[in-house]
């Protein structure tokens, strides 16, 4: 039996960068930092009082008494879910609903939901806690509202794998076409914590960048002067359909995701693998899935998240996995580091980089690193042809995720 | 409290947990079938009500409360 193809057919996307993709990838291009200082009154007793807050807030999208019941990150799934489905041209389509299928997860799910009802609940007692709660804080939240949107009846799954989930979820949609479970699958990923309690929790890790003063200078992968991540939130969703089933309505193809590589470590819950072993393994399982030539695959956008070890380890893995071809980009210089949805925010990047012929710029790269080998396009955007384009997504638990996207 | 106001009241706590127009609100208007009002908005209603008028509402008695007038007649007999 012949596997099918899969291509890209809408993005959508909320970002600190902008309200959607075309803002949000203009952005990228122009080489600017969505990353700004945290004013709310908690953050001042925080070791890290930077972020790479949303540009739009949801209450500009969505109606006050929708978003009553629904955590942030369930909000901008939905919101993103509804550009990618437009971009497709799929609102107001006749698309079975039984052969639509949703894979949307988060890193870390309703925590800030979980946080507030327990304030509740220790002022004023259990009745006066939402009922809503349960539904807001629960991790397949964000899929499952995403699936109620759009009338997805052929499954709705919630991927959770840390830093990773986004790309894995894509990944995910990619197995459920290829089976034939589905025509369509609503793939990627949300994350909204910008709140004290996780930022305390990875600052503890020493795991967030302290460059408090300068906030759109905190976030510089490969930069000798790089302390660690800066913490962003936004969704990115894409839109994934049988090529044959997109081909048959005349919709427009962004690119073809070609191939998928998933990993495990079984080294450490947080450190990576101290060669990138498990990294290595995913990137040169996807490029043996994608069926696409090496020498093609001249871009990578990479997860570096700008922090000590894991940035210069994912390069030794290119090296290994690659060679010494592709020119990189960091695109968490400016995004900062969405967590469970920065892998689609990225997989979002690399699909555009593919159709206009150009590498996003990774600002902020201003001292590399002796060991960085390979080319950058540091500071300004570079314009070259990309048959084919590689994105990394790496987690803690040791999930390494790599997905290969090319031209239609 | 007069049966009028018990009504504006439940209509100020309507629109603020589900939206509804306060013009819909009326005593013969019922909670699910007319003003879209659905089970977990209306445990929302419930605590709302019960601190706006300062009356308990036992949740075996909120499955009575079928249109807006029963509750009215509820918060009345309470109050």
């Amino acid at each position: 039996m012949s596997r099918p193809d899969v291509v890209v057919t809408g993005l959508g996307a909320t970002t600190p960068l902008g309200g959607d993709v075309a803002s949000t990838w203009d952005a990228m291009l122009a080489g600017r930092s969505g990353v700004s200082a945290l004013t709310q009154e908690w953050a001042a007793q925080l070791p890290v009082r930077i972020a790479a807050q949303l540009a739009v807030e949801p209450s500009e999208v969505l109606d006050r008494v929708r978003l009553r019941r629904l955590d942030r990150s369930e909000a901008i799934a939905i919101i993103a879910a509804q550009q990618a489905w437009a971009d497709a041209g799929l609102a107001g389509s006749d698309l079975d609903g039984e052969r639509l299928a949703v894979s949307v997860g988060s890193g870390i799910g309703g925590a800030t939901t979980l946080l507030a009802q327990d304030d509740i609940l220790e002022a004023s007692g259990p009745r006066r806690v939402s009922p809503h709660t349960i539904p807001m804080l629960m991790p397949n939240g964000p899929a499952a509202w995403v699936g109620l949107e759009l009338g997805a009846k052929a499954g709705v799954h919630s991927m959770a794998s840390a830093c990773a989930t986004g790309a894995e979820a894509i990944a995910l949609g990619l197995d459920i076409i290829r089976s034939g479970r589905a025509d369509v699958v609503v793939a990627g990923g949300t994350e909204a914590v910008i709140h004290p309690l996780p930022i305390a929790g990875f600052s503890s890790m020493r795991a967030m960048s302290t460059r408090n003063d300068e906030p759109e200078r905190a976030s510089r992968p490969w930069d000798r002067g790089r302390d660690g991540f800066v913490l962003g939130e936004g969704a990115g969703i894409l839109v994934l359909e049988r090529a044959e089933h997109a081909a048959a309505r005349g919709a427009r193809v962004y690119a073809r995701l070609a191939g998928a590589g998933i990993t495990s470590d079984a080294y450490d819950i947080v450190q990576p693998h101290a060669e990138g072993e498990g990294a290595i393994r995913a990137i040169a399982k996807a490029i043996a899935d994608a069926d696409v030539a090496k020498q093609d695959i001249v871009h990578v956008n990479a997860h570096a998240t700008s922090t000590p070890v894991g940035d210069m380890l994912e390069i030794g893995g290119l090296h290994k996995a690659l060679g010494d071809h592709p020119v990189l980009s960091a695109t968490k210089s400016m995004t900062g580091h969405l967590l469970g949805a920065a892998g689609a925010l990225e997989s979002i990047a690399t699909i555009l980089a593919i159709r206009d012929g150009v590498v996003p710029p990774t600002i902020n790269l201003d001292d590399p690193e002796p060991g960085l080998t390979l080319d950058v396009a540091a500071h300004k955007a570079r314009h070259m042809e990309i048959p084919a384009a590689l994105n990394n997504a790496f987690g803690f638990g040791g999930h390494n995720v790599a997905l290969v996207f090319a031209r239609p | 409290m007069t049966r009028d106001e018990i009504t504006t009241g439940l209509a100020e706590i309507l629109e603020e947990v589900a939206g509804v127009n306060p013009d819909d609100v009326a005593e013969g208007k019922s909670f699910t079938d007319d003003l879209d009002v659905d089970s977990l908005s209306m445990v929302e209603v419930v605590v709302a009500a019960e601190e706006k008028f300062g009356v308990k509402i036992p949740d075996n008695e909120v499955q009575n409360l079928k249109t807006v007038g029963d509750a009215v007649s509820f918060i009345e007999a309470q109050s």
